[in-house]
């Protein structure tokens, strides 16, 4: 009975169309397109401050942008139902381009992520991994019936657990804790009991000791270095000191854009990249920060109501799992560099200099776009 | 896979979808408000805390480097000090025109063109951390000093910095026991622990300083200063002291050293003496040296090429890094395994025509005085014969009887073909051949030719002269392993080591006895007829007043390089022989062993046994000394 009237109530805006709308037909989402242009933009501004207000830099980096908005739109084109058909393979070619980086790849600063193709620029098949491991799982429950059996679970487990160790010889650990968490955000959107959710935090409460054990010697350190930066001041704890010296000391309105002492005397460690969002905190202080992350959520509030809409469970299950794990980005870099989480090398979505994740990025939108707008009337 | 059969229930599963979605956004608003928290907890309840650390006056957090530990020699005397000197340091963060102020500080006190490359190449290292001071010059003397100081308002960003530095008193004479310490470069500085080494400039790149790196380092300290905004300390904050480094005592004698050094006088060669008790090296001396604290400062390129190219090569370890034919010094290793096999027996004797053949063919393995008339050879000779006169006909034979396999066996329990030093990094593993290891390595078969040449320490055996000092320790302790150390005093600062060599306990003492009696004669058998006295008699036995165990050889010379270029008098002399000595004293209670090498110098009798000779009466006399007793 309310599942009726729920179900209406999603199809709302369908029904009450005749025909559909012109961002149904050249398939992008306004409100989406819009809200990737005020955060990127709004980047931009910051990025301009935090490299010294060199043009250079900022051009190079709306480059990357349109290049990804293309790819996008692109994207957006293709019918979710291609992405069903062709998740499992999609996957394999993943795996076997993340098997050819282990033996092949190309290194650089003692991991190994890259592929070189001579002739064509370089790629991470670890990006690629980020949107075709949330596919294959969409895929697999989509087959399947929710919510799922405990032998499913287990394969689709088996499934996070291949790139992600892949991804964590690499040694590339913050990819790969990105990735697993993804792979696990299906798990809980296709509905894992919340018995098995709780045994499995119980169980890792548990196993936490163990772990420690088995972590090399400068993880071992971050961790403790996270926990009492001032206990290596010299070290790991120089980045978390000064990144919180900049946010604190800008207060609720900021000193001012390119008004920023500790960035612009070199204070801050990897201003333009991960650290950037302690820029915007010490220019623009608070209310800066608060624009930024209400923005986010507006996108991120965007993304669930497509998945929402979605009317299979392989376009819910994929549709929520980019916007959720967008937010996971979010979090962890924020949280990184106020202090809140460890230190693990993820940039700051939309706002971060460089890095071939921007079209990753800009790709999942995409396939969000294509979801909410290849979308059936119904009768 | 799939389950074509199973209904889905699609409506349930869009609400099973949409309760959990919605739970994920509550969690999410949930974990932005944390977030939020944080960022208000920073930016408004600990704002004045930040906002004074980043203003004006800013907080630093300057690295105090611990004081590298000492090393002092078993009479304790300092071989390994610390010197203050005075830096000029410039911060990048604090000055607008880099080139300007080098400009500036050049007209001050100089500034060459190597300094300021080697400024440049610190500065753009990547293993900097923003606000660090980076040296310009080193080592100021006081007049540049002076004039930095009076100029100091125009110079905002430079410091003079008082910094300890590594010194090394005796210069040259221990460059190579104790090896030194070198400015970090930027290579290194990648496989760094940052932390541990931030305020500190050098890092032990060679023997017990690079062995004992962690120990003599110490534990960094840090202070938390507020400085003004131009870099002057205000106020010190917090202080956590620096550890400094543990002080070592090592095994050395430093007076021994010199007396070693003296008698090896201008020629090129090593000595290397044990203490058979405790496997601790007493004197190491590879001749020519270097200055050590050359190093430290920071070398010009010149005088670096000068020693690096010489022929005379300063730089090269002789003891623990030449490798060298060992010659008849390994007879008495060989000799005594061939007793132990029953490859010759004691009272076994023949007469020596002065060469030898194997069987089935023609080449003739000539004695050392063997002459075209056929009047050499030694007469009648039997084991102890064999020693004292060095026969090497009795070697062919007794090589040829025990076999490759044997030999490889046995003179591997004196540990020969591997390094088995404790705390010596840059020890090499010489060459103990076997028959797989020439078909591996070359290809080809072991011949029975190549036995009977390694009888007399020659063809594909080379030795170090620490090992060949190593075995004969061995040999002076009848058996008992000794590892060779530098560092006198406890394990527990040794790393891994190569404690799996084990005493030599399959040989009965009446064979220990009867080897070492018969290095004995090589030493003190005088006064007989022609052929008859020990080899070294002559030279080193007439006078002695202790009882030696001693033992010649002579090794050809290995390599000289295709298309080095020598003058022809100076090539003459580069491919005499090298002369061997290896010995130890007193026979009965060894308390010295030694191997030394003179490069080029001849016969080892006449020209290193003197060298022995020199060493083990000074260290015997000052262990009398010592002991309160009159030799």
């Amino acid at each position: 009975m309310k599942q009726n009237t729920f179900r209406r109530l999603l199809d709302f805006d369908l029904h009450s169309r005749r025909s559909a709308g012109l961002g149904d037909r050249i398939h992008v989402d306004f409100i989406l397109l819009f809200l990737l242009f005020f955060i990127s933009a709004y980047g931009l501004v910051i990025l301009y401050s935090a490299v010294g207000q060199d043009l250079d830099a900022v051009t190079a980096q709306i480059i990357k942008i349109i290049v990804a908005a293309v790819v996008m739109l692109i994207v957006a084109q293709i019918s979710p139902f291609f992405y069903l058909r062709t998740a499992w393979w999609l996957f394999i070619s993943g795996v076997l381009l993340l098997v050819v980086v282990y033996f092949y790849g190309y290194e650089v600063n003692g991991s190994k992520r890259w592929l070189r193709i001579p002739g064509l620029i370089g790629f991470q098949p670890s990006e690629l991994m980020k949107l075709v491991l949330p596919m294959v799982l969409a895929w697999y429950f989509h087959e399947r019936r929710l919510p799922p059996h405990s032998v499913h679970i287990f394969w689709a487990l088996l499934m996070i657990a291949v790139p992600t160790g892949l991804i964590f010889l690499q040694p590339d650990l913050g990819t790969a804790l990105i990735i697993s968490t993804s792979g696990i955000l299906v798990l809980l959107l296709a509905g894992v009991p919340w018995r098995i959710v709780f045994g499995a935090l119980g169980l890792c409460a548990v196993s936490a000791p163990a772990i420690w054990f088995l972590l090399l010697d400068y993880q071992q350190r971050r961790i403790l270095t996270f926990l009492n930066p001032e206990s290596d001041p010299l070290g790991d704890g120089w980045n978390i000191i000064q990144s919180k010296t900049a946010i604190g000391s800008g207060g609720l309105t900021g000193k001012g854009l390119f008004e920023g002492t500790q960035s612009h005397l070199d204070f801050l460690p990897e201003s333009r990249t991960d650290f950037i969002i302690a820029v915007l905190a010490e220019e623009l202080g608070l209310i800066g920060v608060i624009v930024l992350l209400f923005l986010y959520i507006l996108l991120i509030a965007r993304g669930t109501i497509i998945a929402i809409q979605a009317q299979s469970t392989f376009n819910r299950l994929l549709a929520g799992t980019i916007t959720f794990t967008f937010f996971v980005y979010v979090f962890v870099n924020i949280g990184m560099v106020s202090g809140v989480v460890p230190v693990v090398g993820v940039p700051l979505p939309l706002v971060s200099f460089g890095g071939t994740s921007i079209v990753t990025l800009f790709a999942g939108f995409g396939i969000l776009m294509s979801i909410q707008t290849h979308r059936r009337i119904m009768s | 896979m799939a389950e074509p059969w199973v209904l889905k229930d699609h409506s349930g599963e869009s609400w099973v979808f949409f309760v959990r979605a919605a739970t994920g956004f509550i969690v999410l608003i949930v974990m932005t408000l944390i977030l939020l928290m944080r960022l208000i907890y920073l930016q408004i309840i600990q704002y004045d805390l930040y906002a004074t650390m980043s203003d004006n006056n800013r907080i630093q957090v300057e690295p105090l480097p611990p004081v590298r530990g000492l090393i002092f020699d078993r009479n304790n005397e300092l071989i390994a000090d610390n010197i203050p000197v005075l830096n000029l340091t410039l911060t990048k963060e604090l000055v607008d025109d880099i080139d300007q102020t080098l400009s500036k500080i050049e007209a001050l006190t100089g500034l060459s063109e190597g300094e300021r490359e080697a400024f440049h190449e610190r500065l753009e290292n990547s293993q900097r951390r923003p606000h660090e001071p980076v040296p310009v010059v080193l080592k100021l003397s006081s007049e540049q000093q002076a004039k930095i100081a009076v100029n100091r308002h125009i110079l905002p960003g430079v410091q003079i910095e008082a910094r300890l530095i590594r010194h090394y008193p005796k210069g040259e004479l221990l460059a190579h026991a104790v090896g030194s310490v070198r400015r970090i470069n930027e290579s290194d500085a990648r496989e760094l622990n940052r932390t541990a080494y931030s305020g500190t400039s050098h890092i032990g790149k060679i023997g017990v300083e690079r062995y004992y790196e962690d120990v003599l380092l110490g534990s960094v300290g840090y202070r938390r200063v507020e400085t003004t905004a131009s870099g002057w300390v205000l106020d010190e904050l917090e202080v956590i002291d620096p550890v400094p480094g543990r002080n070592l005592t090592l095994h050395l004698d430093s007076t021994l050293q010199q007396v070693a050094s003296d008698a090896l006088g201008e020629r090129r060669g090593a000595v290397v003496a044990i203490e058979p008790e405790t496997g601790g090296i007493l004197a190491l001396v590879s001749n020519p040296s270097y200055d050590p604290n050359l190093f430290v400062t920071g070398i010009d390129y010149e005088t670096y090429a000068g020693l690096r190219d010489s022929i005379d090569t300063p730089l090269f370890n002789r003891v623990v890094q030449g490798q060298y034919e060992p010659g008849s010094t390994i007879k008495p290793m060989l000799g005594l395994a061939g007793l132990v096999t029953g490859a010759v027996s004691m009272d076994f004797q023949f007469q020596d025509p002065g060469w030898f053949k194997l069987p089935n063919s023609s080449r003739l393995y000539r004695d050392w005085n063997w002459t075209q008339s056929g009047a050499g050879g030694h007469g009648i000779v039997d084991f102890q014969k064999s020693i004292y006169r060095s026969c090497n006909v009795y070697y062919y034979r007794l090589a040829t009887n025990l076999g490759i396999e044997k030999i490889h066996e046995y003179l591997s329990l004196f540990g020969f073909g591997r390094d088995t030093s404790l705390d010596i990094p840059e020890a090499a593993n010489g060459l103990l051949p076997s028959s797989q290891w020439k078909q591996e390595a070359r290809g080809i078969p072991w011949y029975p030719g190549d036995t009977v040449n390694i009888g007399i320490g020659q063809g594909d055996i080379l030795v170090t002269p620490l090992q060949l000092a190593t075995a004969v320790t061995v040999l002076a302790n009848r058996g008992r392993w000794v590892s060779p150390r530098m560092l006198k005093g406890s394990n527990e600062l040794l790393n891994d080591n190569n404690a799996d060599m084990k005493d030599i306990d399959q040989v009965p003492d009446y064979i220990w006895e009867e080897v070492i009696n018969a290095m004995e004669k090589v030493v003190h058998r005088g006064n007989q007829e022609f052929g008859e006295n020990g080899t070294a008699w002559y030279y080193i036995g007439q006078d002695i007043e202790y009882r030696m165990a001693g033992k010649s050889g002579t090794a050809q010379v290995v390599g000289i390089k295709q298309g080095e270029v020598y003058n022809e008098e100076e090539l003459a002399e580069r491919l005499r022989k090298h002369a061997w000595f290896v010995g130890f004293a007193p026979v009965e209670n060894p308390q010295i062993a030694l191997a030394v090498l003179v490069e080029n110098g001849g016969g080892g009798s006449e020209f290193a046994a003197p060298v022995v000779r020199q060493v083990i009466d000074y260290y015997l006399e000052s262990q009398y000394r010592i002991a309160g007793v009159s030799p």
